[in-house]
């Protein structure tokens, strides 16, 4: 079984996450590391490696040194790491992406393409409805737990309603929720084997994708400017007398909340 | 007076915890040519020159099999436990790559341009003329943790596999060698039960193994015992908190202060000072540093640094601008007086801070680190080209040999005694001090003392009351200063600092005090002059300073801890 | 500005969540329509008449019975032919975001998420989002046709302003691809409350409850509410609270529309994980703690008073 998980590299958490001044987009400059639930994608490609045998690759869109992060990846015990990299695709927001991902994709003809469900830099979010349209395939989102059996899949979909469970066969299109396991620490082994594990890095031309298509150009959004939140009004501070929970409970009333 | 002594109740722990023979079978064991434990600027300088040498003999590379050269880094990344001031030293990084890369090349913030040295009342300062142990004229200002990043980099490039987020847990000994370290287990929960995704650590064995650790180093701490490598006299650290600003005026000399906040008389034994280094147009790193000797329970470095950037010669140079980093470490103190008596044993050597080669009074390491790693690479390629087994008694002679030929060796020799003769206060200190350096360390001809950290007996004044409230603009609490630390260790894991956790009050105050992370907080009174200390062991940026004040730090799970970037 | 609104429907009842983004469309757009997808929802769809729609578009199919995305972005691109549309709204949940995704691939157009608000700028429309943990307002715009935007759940209210719709059958084909993921079961959540990430009222417990047995007065407050329990690091490193409760840098991320803070201090640490929320109420008996400088009720109080009296009062309105 093949399976294709696409990550991506976030800034570090560290405190200082900051928009660039110029482009108001979030400065990337920085460290990176593996986004966060794009780790538990990766994960649940190991467990159903080790299930099912097979083979799994990492596929990401980034700058170059994005390939650091795809090799937590490979420690972890992927097989390949896939990088496509081009300047002209800086600036890409959701439909650029989804393009340059599905035609990178397409190539690898993976049975499962599995994606992680939240960024932790707030841009990526939905990219797995956006790609598997254009690849055409069945697609089910917010997993918290997943069954492969011959040429179906059953996922178990979290909503505000409860769990929904589906089924679809492959090839199909997964995003997993970070309920859905608890990540493997990379073996020592594994972090000194990841290094002569193969690692492919396409440009644009090599998918199939023109520079016109990505990137600010093939974009249909544009960020237009950023500043602080506006402080916060209308706060209030109270000392209690006696009435401090009747106040809460009018305030509360006042704000809709109850 | 309290009449406590941290000395009294030392930490639940044993070097023989962490020694053994390997235990994993021996197919399951990674083995690996020469280890290094450690990815600062002596680890990395000993990667790098190994690198260099390998390259050019490839028959003695085939000795050291499909891993040459493994180094071990317990942060997220080489970089991330690393943080200094830092003015360094240029000859010894010149001599590690020379004929092949610049310094100029080399990511710094530019050579010293100028420096002032103050003498600080509470309102005023004083300048006076640097001291000549301070005269930084052709040093270069760096950040330590950018350094390791760009070292790493330079390492693995000259092909050393560099394994972060793995800490050294145990020194593997056998038949009276070391035959490599285990790595820390990571999955563990807080009572130390394994979790679904436990790995365990591995045994990774090596021809030879290079203690690398920096200050407090537990590796280093445990060879040093079990070897019998202790020198004439105890180690003694001190403590440095530090920050990252961005500035809105560029400072254009490097500053160093003494005085205030510290107190000058013998008995409170405080000795340290601060610094404030400009990093290009837009940053500087200001830092507080204080001897761990003190004796006032209430006294607390992170507190000091904040009291400290209130004189109104630091508010004009940060005024404006922002604070981007914090971060803590010790710093060996002891100089010459308290180096192990040898600096290699059956299959080890030890290089840099955790070694103890720092030069107090002119506040340098750094190249202390890369000159010893470098002679530490030279050394062991030697005795590899000679054939020799690794654990044969005295085949690493060499490097001890060696490195008492250089200057690193001279230096301190010169100023063995400074640190100590501030024991007796800052006035007789400094006039002692100047003696040592007109003499070049000939006066006085004997030595002085040095007293264990754990020594001093506890005294309270209401040191405290005059520490300034955080205002969140200049000065910052403790706990916002972990965060910006970039600490974010997991905190379901077992406590990897072991101290004792019922002792009297004085004591656990003072640890409360000192840590500048707040690991450490006084709970219930025990009823017989005794309190609980609690401990919050995922606050810990891992600085060193319990394990000089009667505690001990342990590596925690591999990747905790803070995640510096530009200290 | 031809605004169309998605309405998503559940149980034969549309949700709230749509209906407060079509209130909104109403008030910037010259035209809006509401959509509504679904299998036997035709009833359902006429009632968005009182929530600003002037017509309602609807495709009654059996494809789309189950709640599943694909096949609403084939509905849904039909209806944007049909109504020529040049804006299409959503309000986020799980199967929107997805169909709204889905749909800017279709399209080609452009989606903006994640929005805290819109406005008209002549003919533009911006839509405002917080970034960087809502330490940012972000100005986001269109360059595509049609313009696609997904609204932060819960941000507005529905308004009822009375009236009716025009409600027009659309007719759809379903790609294949799109009907090959189907509903097997659906299970209900446990009785247990929802669990502190979904949950839309939280009551956390700091070191200023005193004691483990502390929680008690959380537990009781949040049951009143209709809430989940959360916890600080420091409690939770103590043992008074499992880790699972655990709210902040190193426990989990919540945004619930109300968040109660009882004996917490607000460090840092704390606060980057629950300054999302919509309302924070804060109680506290030192005034100089740190949650003060962020809450948007501060109690300056003791909370072993204050809140089982809150909690009582509760009680009595229900």
């Amino acid at each position: 079984m093949k399976i294709a998980v696409c990550v991506k590299q976030v800034p570090d958490a560290t405190s200082h996450k900051r928009l660039d001044a110029a482009t108001h987009r979030l400065d990337r400059s920085g460290e990176g590391v593996l986004n966060a639930t794009d780790v538990n994608a990766v994960e649940e490609a190991l467990r159903l490696k080790d299930a099912h045998g097979g083979e799994v690759v990492v596929v990401s869109l980034g700058p170059e040194k994005a390939l650091e992060s795809l090799r937590k990846a490979l420690a972890m015990g992927a097989d390949r790491a896939l990088l496509v990299s081009d300047d002209a695709a800086a600036g890409s927001d959701l439909l650029a992406t989804s393009r340059a991902l599905a035609a990178a994709l397409e190539r690898e003809e993976a049975d499962l393409i599995l994606f992680g469900q939240q960024s932790s830099d707030g841009d990526g979010a939905v990219l797995w409805a956006a790609v598997s349209d254009r690849l055409r395939r069945p697609m089910v989102s917010q997993v918290a737990e997943l069954k492969v059996e011959g040429a179906e899949l059953t996922g178990k979909r979290q909503t505000e309603f409860g769990y929904d469970v589906i089924a679809a066969p492959l090839p199909a299109v997964v995003a997993v929720s970070d309920a859905i396991n608890e990540p493997r620490y990379p073996s020592l082994k594994g972090i000194m084997g990841a290094k002569s594990k193969p690692q492919e890095t396409l440009s644009l031309a090599d998918v199939g994708v023109e520079a016109g298509v990505v990137g600010e150009a093939g974009s249909g959004t544009t960020v237009r400017s950023s500043s602080p939140p506006p402080a916060k009004s209308g706060q209030v501070k109270i000392e209690d007398d006696g009435s401090a929970a009747e106040k809460i409970v009018d305030y509360l009333a006042e704000k809709r909340m109850i | 007076m309290s009449g406590v002594h941290p000395a009294d109740y030392p930490p639940p722990f044993a070097s023989s915890e962490a020694t053994g023979p390997p235990t994993d079978a021996p197919d399951e064991r990674i083995d690996v040519g020469i280890l290094i434990v450690g990815g600062g600027p002596g680890g990395l300088a000993c990667a790098v020159r190994l690198g260099q040498l390998l390259e050019e003999h490839p028959d003695v590379r085939e000795r050291l099999g499909e891993v040459p050269v493994a180094l071990l880094e317990k942060g997220k990344q080489p970089g991330s436990h690393l943080l200094s001031g830092a003015v360094m030293n240029p000859r010894a990084i010149r001599k590690l790559f020379a004929g092949r890369m610049a310094i100029e090349e080399m990511p710094t913030y530019g050579p010293v341009h100028g420096e002032a040295v103050y003498l600080l009342t509470k309102g005023a300062a004083l300048r006076i003329p640097p001291p000549p142990t301070m005269m930084n004229h052709g040093n270069w200002i760096v950040s330590v943790s950018e350094l390791g990043r760009f070292l790493a980099e330079q390492a693995e490039a000259s092909g050393a596999t560099i394994l972060p987020e793995t800490a050294g847990q145990k020194l593997l000994v056998e038949h009276g060698r070391v035959v490599g370290v285990r790595t820390g287990d990571k999955g563990r929960g807080k009572d130390g039960e394994p979790l679904p995704n436990f790995e365990p650590g591995v045994d990774v064995t090596a021809q030879l193994t290079v203690l690398a650790e920096g200050t407090a180093g537990h590796l280093t701490t445990v060879a040093i015992d079990e070897f019998g490598l202790e020198g004439r006299n105890p180690q003694i650290w001190a403590l440095g908190v530090k920050e990252v600003w961005r500035v809105a005026k560029p400072l254009r000399r490097i500053v160093h202060t003494m005085g205030w906040p510290l107190r000058k008389r013998a008995r409170y034994g405080e000795f340290g000072g601060s610094f404030v280094y400009p990093m290009g147009e837009e940053h500087v790193s200001i830092g507080f540093v204080v001897g761990l000797e003190y004796a006032d329970v209430e006294l607390s470095a992170h507190d000091l640094l904040q009291e400290f950037k209130t004189h109104r010669l630091v508010r004009k140079i940060l005024n404006g601008g922002e604070r981007v980093a914090w971060g803590a470490k010790t710093i060996t103190e002891g100089g010459l007086n308290s180096l192990p008596s040898r600096l290699n044993g059956p299959g080890f050597l030890l290089v840099g801070e955790g070694a103890g080669l720092v030069n107090v009074p002119r506040l340098k390491g750094i190249h202390y680190a890369i000159e010893s790693g470098r002679l530490a690479a030279e050394s062991a390629f030697a005795s590899l080209q000679r054939g020799e087994v690794a654990g044969r008694r005295g085949a690493l002679d060499t490097y001890d040999a060696a490195l008492r030929e250089t200057y690193v060796w001279k230096d301190l020799d010169e100023v063995r005694n400074m640190r100590q003769a501030f024991d007796k206060g800052f006035f007789i200190g400094g006039a002692l001090a100047s003696a040592m350096t007109v003499t070049k360390g000939k006066l006085p001809p004997k030595e002085l003392d040095t007293h264990r950290n754990t020594d001093a007996t506890l005294i309270r004044t209401g040191r405290a009351a005059r520490y300034p409230a955080p205002d969140g603009t200049l000065t910052f609490d403790k706990l916002s200063s972990v965060f910006a630390s970039g600490n974010r260790t997991r905190d379901d894991q077992p406590s990897h600092i072991r101290v004792q956790t019922q002792v009297p009050r004085d004591l656990a105050e003072m640890w409360h005090w000192m840590c500048p992370a707040q690991v450490y907080e006084v709970g219930e009174a025990g009823g017989d002059g005794t309190v609980a200390v609690q401990v919050n062991p995922s606050n810990c940026v891992q600085c060193g300073a319990i394990s000089a004040k009667g505690g001990r730090l342990t590596p925690p799970e591999g990747g905790s801890g803070p995640e510096y970037t530009n200290t | 500005m031809t605004t169309l609104v998605f309405l998503e429907s559940h149980d034969g009842e549309l949700t709230k969540g749509g209906l407060g983004v079509l209130g909104k469309a109403a008030s910037l757009g010259d035209d809006v329509a509401g959509v509504v997808l679904g299998s036997g929802v035709r009833d359902a769809a006429a009632a968005a008449g009182a929530f600003g729609a002037a017509t309602v578009y609807v495709v009654d199919d059996e494809a789309l019975a189950a709640p599943l995305p694909q096949p609403r972005v084939d509905a849904l691109e039909a209806v944007v032919r049909e109504s020529g549309a040049d804006t299409v709204l959503f309000a986020a949940s799980v199967l929107a975001a997805d169909v709204a995704a889905g749909l800017a691939a279709r399209l080609e157009a452009g989606l903006n998420w994640d929005l805290a608000d819109l406005r008209r700028d002549g003919d533009e429309l911006v839509g405002v989002r917080p970034a960087l943990g809502d330490t940012v307002l972000v100005e986001v715009g269109w360059t595509s046709a049609p313009r696609l935007a997904l609204v932060r759940a819960g941000t507005f209210d529905p308004v009822e302003s009375g009236g009716s719709a025009d409600v027009k059958d659309v007719s759809a084909t379903f790609q294949e691809f799109s009907t090959q993921a189907r509903l097997v079961e659906h299970l209900t959540e446990k009785a247990s409350g929802p669990s502190i990430e979904d949950a839309d009222v939280i009551v956390a417990g700091g070191r200023g409850l005193g004691s483990p047995e502390g929680f008690s007065y959380c537990e009781e407050l949040a049951e009143a509410l209709g809430g989940a329990v959360a916890a600080t690091r420091a409690v939770v490193d103590a043992g008074w609270y499992p880790y699972a409760a655990q709210v902040g840098q190193t426990g989990k991320t919540v945004s619930p529309k109300l968040y109660i803070a009882l004996g917490i201090s607000g460090a840092i640490q704390h606060k980057v994980g629950m300054q999302g929320s919509g309302t924070i109420v804060a109680v506290n008996k030192d005034p100089n703690a740190p949650i003060f400088d962020f809450a948007d009720l501060g109690v300056v109080g003791d909370l072993t008073q204050i809140a089982p009296k809150l909690t009582e009062l509760l009680r009595a309105r229900r």
